[in-house]
């Protein structure tokens, strides 16, 4: 058997975690709680940069445009349900945008995070490990307990490290979430039942019960109703999205960084893993449903955003109408749609995070996040507005970023579907166009007004380290974006491949 | 003629017992208190000898002209009962000598609690059955008012006999229905009667007082005001050995005594609502309490409940679920039930949940073992709890349960409302002064529980295989 290098990458970090906790253990009778310092956070970072590393080796062993799932490890677990880790195009993407938004977070907490540290950076550590074994996962049990247990690190961050109202957030988020899991999990055990295995290849096989005429009667149709709970949880698609705003602003500038930029995506690599391929003839009979839920949530997440005033909030609520996009490219049934909508998954991870890391930056300075607040930013942070006005035309979609890319692909994959869903996909990015300026004119323009803003300072070398490898690859992305395609290719036509296979 | 070796393979960890309770009976009697300390180890010694017996003759046998009967299943859960019992006696010690209670009569009511335990998995008559139950119930009635001299502890032995005493009685009136209709007690003559109204309606007293012992509603209500008065040893023993014993028991009496396609019918309903009730009912009622033993008391209702629905799921589909639910459910509570004999301040014991505030900052390692006896006994991916609460799941939609199911589904939600409160209290609360310290034998069944919780969630082959293979000797 080969090196294990899926393995590798996704318990390295748990390793670290581990480690880290051994060595305070072991230290912490000489020095008391209040001098902890900031080496735990680097040390946590030579981890997460270690798993990027890892995972940039584990890129070089994957082979572009190869067919079904590559570097497959196996070993039995119990019953008839195995350790079986694999990836394809898909998830290699998603798995390198997790080891690098992992680093880039614990980056930006350095000196916003003030106490306790070895819980922040081990709940950090424990929490990349289950979100790349998300991706890795080629078990239906297997998938289910990484997607499940990355709800405890997660609940911990936003719960110890959050704002005010963090606890309410975090157990909203916790129950929201795992009240659709567990429906997931009965599906999954019913398929288990039924199939005989739960290999996810195996099952992409085998075909549920389908009636034409009769969907209600058919297992197929509660099935997919079942995974779709959790999915559109963690999407979230409206309207069980209420969580998120809650969360994004209660959670820590990192936390709203993972949280937005690869938890969403679950949702979205879910749907496309077992939906699609699992569920054809439900995922057709549901498509004009899904594509109402998502262009509802397109214009009202975004006509929602537009009222706030909390910029946490604005973003958080556009993050909303960004994954409608997502869901609308997936049920296009097109490949330019399901390419367009891995690719948005795949952009929106990295603009909404530099988004979030944007707001942290003058939240650190001015500990609030009101838009009131602030103003003519431009004449005291010139790069820092540089900054803030890609990321904001980047998620406004304009031509030359990656959002440009994923929301005029899922657009003319959904025109194929249904002209109206694209028709009112198309007003959304009107509205993000309108809420993203006045955001922006709004904190960067204008008179510097309020008085405590005269001494804040631009961005420092930090926040740099953080926010221009996600600038780069904002706009490589919008430049070449068949670096990505080329890649997701190959499932994304697999998975489209099964539906018309039904 | 006698067969004396037919006795021995089917019951000899019983009679080990029993000899071993009657020579701590006459050691206590010559040694008077000289006995107290030792009488803890002898008692372990006793429970961990029969369930080394237990395991010697793991395929069991039949004896006394078929009073008894043992095999696999049952075996599994006598192996695990004893040594949760011995794991019980031996945290027990340090508390109760710090409460000047350490007496050697505690030690010899857990060994005769567990020779009842044994009886009543062994039975296959409803005579022994009867006894056996009276042996652990008369056991347990002490022992939860072993504090003498705390009135809660007098409350909770009181209330526990009275309501105690009515289940039995309800059961003994079962037995006698079902007795009067076949015209036996032994299992195997009920199960090839006619069933008729008269045999069903002792079938469902039965129910009734067997929901009792394994606290189900609606016969829970005596559990939070037991588990919050009596001695935290006694309950972290009550919540363990006799559980696991008392619910196999009712597994077996279902599925050995009542396999009419009729009765099952019946009894399939009346198990289904009882698991709803008790899972509804556990998961509501713990979300109220701020006493950590109270909580757990609820939390046991509802685990029981889950355990139900692999009893209500019959025996091909639910045998094997329950072996690994319960004895998943058994570790984890007794590391559980060690983090509230951990919590000591002030030199007294604190049982409020807000007293783990911020233990994480306190006492690391004990806060992230007890975190993950949490996680565990909630059923949560990471800890053998999940595969437990996964193969009572996989049982129940085998069996084609589907509402009770959606319950369990929805009453998981509701408890892990208060399964994340101890999280958060212990992760996100300030830290509070450090408890003071234990001795090493209860932070060590903490943290056993809870090496043994992530241990067996990754290794778990051999546990379900285990269980597959002895849930199949209950078939015929």
């Amino acid at each position: 058997m080969d090196f294990p290098i899926l393995s590798a990458v996704t318990f390295l970090p748990l390793a670290g975690a581990v480690l880290i906790l051994l060595v305070r253990a072991l230290t912490h009778s000489q020095s008391s709680e209040e001098v902890e310092d900031n080496r735990v956070l680097y040390a946590g970072l030579i981890f997460s940069v270690a798993t990027f590393l890892v995972s940039i080796v584990m890129l070089l062993g994957f082979e572009i445009g190869g067919e079904g799932y590559q570097l497959v490890e196996e070993v039995a677990w119990y019953g008839d349900i195995s350790y079986k880790m694999g990836v394809d195009g898909m998830s290699v993407t998603l798995i390198l945008l997790t080891t690098l938004l992992t680093p880039i977070s614990l980056v930006a907490s350095i000196g916003s995070i003030k106490t306790r540290l070895t819980e922040y950076v081990v709940s950090f550590l424990v929490l990349e490990t289950f979100m790349i074994g998300v991706f890795c996962a080629l078990d239906l049990v297997v998938f289910y307990v990484f997607f499940e247990a990355g709800l405890i690190p997660m609940f911990i961050i936003i719960g110890v490290w959050g704002g005010i109202d963090r606890i309410y957030a975090s157990f909203k988020f916790f129950l929201y979430t795992l009240l659709g899991s567990l429906f997931m999990l009965a599906a999954v055990v019913y398929m288990y039942l039924a199939a005989g295995t739960s290999d996810i290849v195996a099952l992409e096989a085998y075909r549920f019960g389908w009636q034409d005429g009769s969907p209600w009667a058919s297992p197929q149709t509660w099935l997919f109703l079942a995974f779709f709970a959790s999915f559109a949880v963690k999407l979230p698609m409206w309207p069980v999205h209420t969580w998120l705003p809650d969360a994004h602003v209660q959670a820590p500038t990192a936390g709203s960084v993972i949280l937005a930029g690869v938890l969403l995506k679950m949702g979205g690599y879910g749907l496309l893993r077992f939906s699609l391929p699992m569920f054809p003839e439900a995922s057709l009979f549901f498509q004009p449903m899904v594509f109402v839920l998502s262009v509802i949530a397109i214009v009202y997440a975004s006509l929602v955003a537009w009222r706030q005033t909390d910029m946490k909030k604005l973003i958080a609520y556009s993050s909303v109408a960004h994954m409608g996009f997502v869901t609308l490219g997936i049920f296009s049934f097109t490949e330019i749609g399901v390419q367009g909508a891995v690719f948005q998954m795949l952009s929106h991870g990295l603009i909404s995070g530099a988004l979030f890391l944007i707001v942290g930056v003058v939240y650190d300075r001015m500990h609030t996040r009101e838009i009131e607040a602030y103003g003519g930013l431009v004449n005291k942070m010139p790069i820092y507005a540089a900054l803030f006005m890609l990321f904001t035309m980047a998620n406004v979609g304009l031509p030359g970023t990656s959002g440009f890319v994923g929301e005029i692909l899922t657009m003319v994959g959904a025109f194929q579907a249904s002209t109206w869903a694209a028709a009112g996909a198309a007003l959304g990015v009107i509205f993000s166009a309108v809420y993203m300026l006045t955001l922006y004119r709004r904190t960067v323009f204008g008179e510097v007004t309020n008085p405590a803003l005269e001494t804040i300072e631009d961005t420092n070398t930090k926040e740099l380290i953080c926010l221009v490898p996600l600038a780069a690859g904002t706009l490589l992305l919008g430049v070449m974006p068949n670096l990505v395609f080329d890649v997701t290719r190959e499932s994304s036509l697999r998975a489209l491949q099964m539906l018309g296979g039904g | 003629m006698f067969d004396f070796e037919a006795v021995l393979t089917a019951m000899s960890p019983e009679l080990w017992l029993a000899g071993a309770g009657l020579i701590g009976v006459l050691l206590g009697a010559l040694l008077k208190d000289g006995f107290n300390g030792l009488s803890f180890l002898f008692g372990a010694a006793a429970l961990i000898g029969a369930a080394i017996l237990t395991g010697l003759n793991f395929d069991g046998g039949r004896a006394f002209d078929g009073l008894v009967e043992t095999g696999p299943f049952v075996n599994v859960a006598k192996v695990v009962s004893y040594l949760a019992g011995a794991a019980a006696l031996l945290m027990a010690e340090g508390f109760l000598k710090r409460d000047e209670t350490a007496r050697y009569e505690y030690a010899l009511l857990v060994i005769f609690a567990a020779l009842g335990m044994g009886m009543i998995l062994s039975a296959a008559n409803m005579m022994v059955l009867y006894l056996g139950i009276e042996m652990l119930s008369l056991s347990s009635y002490v022992l939860a008012s072993f504090h003498r001299d705390s009135a809660r502890s007098a409350e909770a032995g009181l209330k526990y006999f009275v309501l105690g005493a009515l289940a039995s009685g309800l059961l003994l009136y079962g037995i006698s229905l079902v007795y009067g209709f076949t015209g036996s007690t032994a299992y195997a003559d009920i199960a090839s009667a006619e069933p008729q109204m008269g045999l069903l309606f002792g079938m469902v007293l039965m129910i009734t007082g067997l929901a009792f012992k394994v606290s189900a509603a609606p016969m829970h209500v005596w559990t939070p005001d037991v588990y919050e008065g009596a001695p935290s040893p006694v309950v972290a023993f009550f919540a363990t050995a006799p559980k696991m014993a008392s619910m196999v028991v009712f597994a077996v009496i279902m599925f050995t005594a009542f396999p009419q396609a009729v009765a099952v019918e019946n009894w399939q309903v009346i198990i289904g609502l009882i698991a709803a009730a008790s899972m509804l009912i556990g998961a509501f009622g713990a979300l109220q309490q701020t006493n950590l033993k109270r909580l757990l008391g609820y939390s046991s209702i509802a685990n029981m409940g889950y355990a139900l629905v692999a009893v209500a799921a019959g025996a091909e589909a639910g045998a094997s679920a329950l072996l690994i639910f319960m004895t998943a459910y058994v570790i984890a509570s007794l590391g559980l039930f060690g983090g509230v004999l951990a919590m000591r301040r002030d030199g007294g014991m604190v049982e409020q949940i807000s007293e783990l505030s911020g233990l994480i900052q306190r006492r690391p390692a004990l806060a992230v073992a007890l975190t993950l006896l949490v996680i565990s006994v909630s059923g949560f991916p990471l800890a053998v709890g999940f595969i437990g609460k996964l193969s009572v799941f996989e049982a129940g939609l085998e069996a084609g349960l589907l509402p009770l199911i959606i319950i369990l589904v929805l009453s998981s939600v509701i408890a892990f409302g208060y399964y994340l409160r101890l999280i958060l209290i212990m992760w996100v609360n300030d830290p509070i002064e450090r408890f003071e310290p234990v001795d090493g034998m209860v932070t060590g069944t903490v943290y056993a529980s809870a090496i043994a919780c992530l241990g067996l969630f990754i290794f778990v082959a051999p546990l379900s295989d285990f269980a597959g293979s002895a849930a199949q000797s209950l078939l015929p």
